[in-house]
């Protein structure tokens, strides 16, 4: 099993830096999603920590051994592909077994035609033959195996990469967007075995994905890579309810948070698009963002309520989210509510507020700044506005 | 509606093939008024000849030599390119260039250099130390001399086929290869480049083949198929017959002789390609 630790990783293709200098320590045995928007470099890193990929600088360390001009191969780290990446011309079986084979046998038992007549070749083949049929069997691949990968379907595929990469029991999992080819539901299925699959394994599992439902419902902890640095690295709730900066509590959560204009005034209290909330800070005077996220909005007249028009209904079933056009944003708030209530017409007026345990406010570089309710507020629920 | 493509088909491709066919069958002559059927009396004539047969072999064994060489040769030089760094644009263009060229033209360079006087090949020979060959008029030579420019030519044709596959394959693959444990430039190549270029092989060694089956030009502008029928191939002893001796009747037996091996070349290639040497 295997700490992987990084220092200082930094990475710069024709001087377009793509790693800004990343510091990240996985644990033994932890599974952790690297997630952000396409082109943040998550992928470039788990390229770098797999070894495919050399580092412009910084080190590497798995298990305190700095594996820097080891090949991938002897890392002993195996890695999923978003194609998959098996071996066309091979049977399921030949898919699996290219790792084994490519350890066990010598150079000389591996060329054609004379390797048939290598004396160790027989007994090593025999091993190779037990491995790959248990771990057929644990995937669930055991009546596939003469079959080509053509012939399968995309969640099989995906299956025989995996069995693929547990063959040869490596000491850590790396998964590049492993179920972006997939179809919604299988990929809901999917998520189910490869959680089960870790806490069956233990090892280390680093996964790559720009789906945070894959992050928030698989890995104990999620590292948010926004242009080429680790913004935030937290469990899942921790990322999602306590951002540190507005890029992570924009790119978390679907749909995304409300983000409004608000003022941190001389006097310490937030204003948001032009009303008083009430709640202090500490942070210092200027302009800033108070951003709530769509389930905490809540319906109804109150005072210092921002009014809108609905723009559009989104009715999923379990759940319901309106559209509200206010003045001064570009962007309509957003409302998750249950479906169970009297939806408003499109076109009607409405009211919206939140309560002040629900704003999550940053300054104007985008930094996180910390809210508290005046003392002589106690209710914890007590509405910010509204 | 099939009917425009089978029209088609009928009047460029089987139309003139039937024609060939029961040319075949008749002594015609070219420019003569008149004809009669003769029956099988041309292909007994041919199989009856020496020269039928000399040209045959002397064909399959420059099919045999060509093919393999220039497709080694261009796989060879595709991955030499592939791999390389700056000038890739240049060393494609420069082994192409024997495709564009007219290759009658390009024979007679090959004349003078190939000339046993003041010819290149020769002068660099005595450069060290070697005695040189009078290679287009010696009848142990001719025949290897036009399979080397058979192989010049056929050689940047093929690597532009060989660029095209290479450039094809997923490079997820080398990464998983690598990650699996494929080191070194032979795994790789066993593992992934070689079965990945599968359906690019057979459609290169059967078009050179066919090209190679079809050797003419050369053979017409250096050697004329001599010394004495040492380098006589099928096609040119075709054109003699044909348009020389205007034993047009004769020549379309010999067609259909050389349509029959083409044909084979056809049948093999798509035997291979249903047999799944392509990848879904």
């Amino acid at each position: 099993m295997a700490k992987i630790e990084l220092n200082g990783v930094r990475k710069t293709f024709d001087q377009t830096a793509i790693l800004k200098g990343i510091d990240l320590t996985i644990e033994d045995g932890e599974f952790i999603a690297l997630i952000g928007p396409s082109g943040c470099g998550k992928s470039t890193l788990l390229r770098i920590i797999a070894g495919l990929e050399p580092q412009s600088s910084g080190e590497v360390r798995i298990d305190g051994v700095q594996v820097d001009g080891v090949r991938p191969s002897a890392r002993n780290l195996a890695m999923v592909f978003q194609s998959y990446a098996l071996y066309p011309h091979l049977s399921v079986f030949d898919n699996i077994a290219v790792p084994l084979r490519m350890r066990r046998h010598s150079a000389l038992a591996r060329m054609p035609l004379i390797g048939r007549l290598h004396p160790e070749r027989g007994r090593t083949e025999r091993g190779i033959r037990e491995d790959v049929e248990r771990v057929a069997a644990q995937l669930e691949l055991a009546a596939l195996l003469k079959r080509k990968p053509g012939q399968l379907s995309g969640g099989q595929r995906q299956r025989v990469a995996v069995g693929r990469a547990i063959v040869r029991q490596p000491v850590g999992f790396l998964f590049d967007e492993p179920l972006s080819n997939l179809d919604a539901k299988l990929r809901v299925h999917m998520r189910a075995e490869l959680a089960q699959l870790h806490r069956q394994l233990k090892a280390t599992f680093v996964y790559v994905t720009h789906d945070q439902a894959e992050a928030m419902t698989m890995s104990s902890r999620i590292a948010v890579m926004i242009e080429g640095n680790i913004v935030q690295i937290g469990t899942p709730a921790e990322v999602y309810e306590n951002p540190r900066d507005i890029r992570v509590a924009e790119f978390v959560g679907s749909p995304k948070i409300n983000a409004m204009p608000g003022v941190i005034r001389e006097d310490r209290g937030l204003e948001v698009l032009g009303r008083q909330l009430r709640l202090n800070t500490t942070a210092a005077a200027g302009r800033c963002t108070v951003c709530v996220r769509p389930e905490r909005m809540e319906l109804g007249p109150g005072p210092g309520a921002i009014a809108g028009i609905v723009t559009h209904l989104e009715h999923l079933g379990a759940e319901a989210f309106i559209h509200v056009k206010v003045d001064r944003i570009d962007l309509p708030l957003l409302a998750r509510v249950s479906p169970d209530q009297q939806l408003p017409e499109i076109g009607s007026a409405i009211q919206l507020g939140f309560s002040a345990s629900a704003v999550r406010a940053f300054d104007a570089t985008g930094k996180r700044i910390d809210v508290t309710a005046p003392a002589r507020s106690e209710r914890v629920r007590e509405k910010a506005l509204g | 509606m099939v009917a425009p493509a089978f029209t088609l088909m009928c009047l460029l491709l089987l139309g003139p093939l039937l024609g060939v066919i029961a040319l075949s069958f008749t002594d015609y002559q070219l420019g003569s008024p008149q004809f009669s059927w003769i029956g099988l009396a041309n292909y007994q004539d041919m199989f009856g000849d020496r020269v039928f047969w000399l040209s045959l072999r002397n064909t399959l064994t420059y099919v045999a030599i060509v093919v393999p060489a220039a497709v080694a040769l261009g796989l060879a030089v595709a991955l030499l390119i592939e791999s390389g760094g700056s000038l890739r644009t240049w060393y494609r263009t420069i082994y192409f260039l024997p495709v564009m060229a007219t290759l009658i033209a390009m024979s007679i360079v090959w004349e003078f250099m190939l000339h046993p006087q003041f010819g290149l090949i020769n002068g660099l020979l005595h450069g060290i130390g070697f005695e040189g060959f009078s290679w287009l008029q010696d009848r142990r030579t001719a025949l290897y001399a036009l399979c080397v420019i058979g192989i010049w030519q056929a050689l940047g044709f093929n690597m532009v086929l060989f660029l095209a596959g290479l450039v094809s394959i997923p490079r997820q693959l080398y990464d998983a290869a690598e990650i699996d444990g494929a080191h070194g430039a032979w795994a790789r190549f066993r593992l992934v480049t070689w079965p990945m270029l599968g359906p690019t092989t057979v459609f290169v060694v059967v078009i050179t083949g066919i090209r190679s089956f079809q050797v003419f030009d050369t053979v017409h502008v250096l050697t004329k198929g001599g010394p004495s029928k040492s380098s006589e191939v099928l096609i040119h002893t075709m054109y003699v017959e044909s348009f020389e001796f205007f034993r047009s009747g004769y020549g379309a037996a010999l067609t259909v002789v050389f349509l029959v091996f083409v044909l084979l070349l056809t049948l093999i290639k798509s035997a291979l390609a249903n047999r799944g040497v392509h990848y879904a």
